[in-house]
């Protein structure tokens, strides 16, 4: 392992991003493509005022970022990503008062393109709440003393 | 039938009721959503606010961020549409009337087209599908041009069932 931790670096990273900050995420654990990040139950992000259910929406962060830092930790170290598209089921209300995990892997990647796959869970780890697909660009670093 | 109602008792019962529908989550007011109307149709506006930000070096606006301001128009609109027949037919008292359910997201797919600029964002939901129990609605978010996207989406919805008192056989 080289001597700056990355997933300490990644943490730093992820946890400096304003509207992740908004929603008070932490990540929970990252490497090798793959990541978790949870985010605690809040009364301001709820959708539905007659259930207290928090909005599909702040789940669809949730997830959106969890795949954006599993494509930042693949061994193939890209330098940036940006998701194209991030299409999420809503399998059943996340019960109101409970945390929200979720994990993402980054199942596949090309020159220029990673596939991820993410569940969202709430504290009830045996039926998910959510389950996500997502592309997301590959950004590669150009390689040093290129071809020409 | 009333004919030629005084505007601003069309205007006051219009907004009084979508100020109702968007006053009520929590989630909109966090993200700092408004909702320009003319006449029934709705354009959402999401005023640029640092902590929507997703990525600090671009300030470029958080792709959750953006998918909560998609969902949110989406769910405004069909609650929205559902409630403007019995808005204007006088069958609902918007001031004092208990709103009905908001639809449940069933699933909602974001095609992000380019990167969310630092600025004030809009955008408009059209629903291509509304049954009973089922809606498909896109919905498309631009910045500075209303040609140029910054973001689009689908979604699916199951609709809050209409109580039509016993009339639920085939629900």
């Amino acid at each position: 392992m080289p001597p700056a931790d990355p997933a300490k670096i990644a943490r730093q990273f992820i946890e400096a991003i304003p509207f992740s900050k908004a929603l008070s995420m932490s990540l929970d654990e990252i490497g090798d493509g793959r990541a978790v990040i949870s985010m605690p139950y809040d009364a301001q992000l709820v959708g539905d005022p007659a259930t207290g259910v928090i909005h599909g929406g702040a789940v669809s962060a949730l997830m959106d970022t969890c795949g954006g830092a599993a494509v930042m930790s693949h061994p193939d170290m890209p330098i940036a990503t940006a998701t194209i598209d991030l299409r999420i089921d809503y399998m059943r209300a996340a019960s109101p008062g409970q945390r929200i995990r979720t994990e993402a892997s980054c199942y596949h990647v090309t020159r220029s393109v990673a596939f991820v796959r993410a569940t969202a869970w709430d504290e009830d780890a045996t039926r998910p709440v959510a389950a996500a697909t997502g592309a997301f660009t590959f950004q590669r670093a150009k390689p040093k003393g290129g071809t020409p | 039938m009333k004919r030629h109602e005084p505007v601003q008792v069309v205007k006051t019962r219009r907004d009084a009721l979508l100020a109702r529908l968007i006053g009520t989550v929590p989630y909109i007011g966090f993200l700092g959503v408004t909702i320009d109307r003319r006449g029934d149709e709705l354009t959402a506006v999401l005023p640029f606010n640092p902590k929507l930000v997703g990525n600090p070096a671009l300030q470029a606006l958080h792709g959750g961020a953006t998918a909560s301001f998609l969902e949110v128009t989406s769910i405004v609109e069909l609650s929205w549409a559902s409630l403007w027949a019995d808005l204007e037919a006088g069958v609902i008292d918007p001031e004092t009337d208990a709103l009905p359910p908001l639809p449940k997201t069933i699933d909602f797919t974001v095609d992000y087209l380019r990167s969310g600029l630092p600025r004030d964002a809009y955008a408009r939901a059209r629903i291509n599908r509304s049954g009973r129990r089922y809606a498909s609605v896109h919905v498309e978010a631009w910045q500075d041009n209303r040609s140029r996207l910054f973001a689009q989406a689908t979604g699916h919805f199951l609709m809050p069932p209409k109580d039509d008192s016993g009339n639920d056989s085939s629900d």
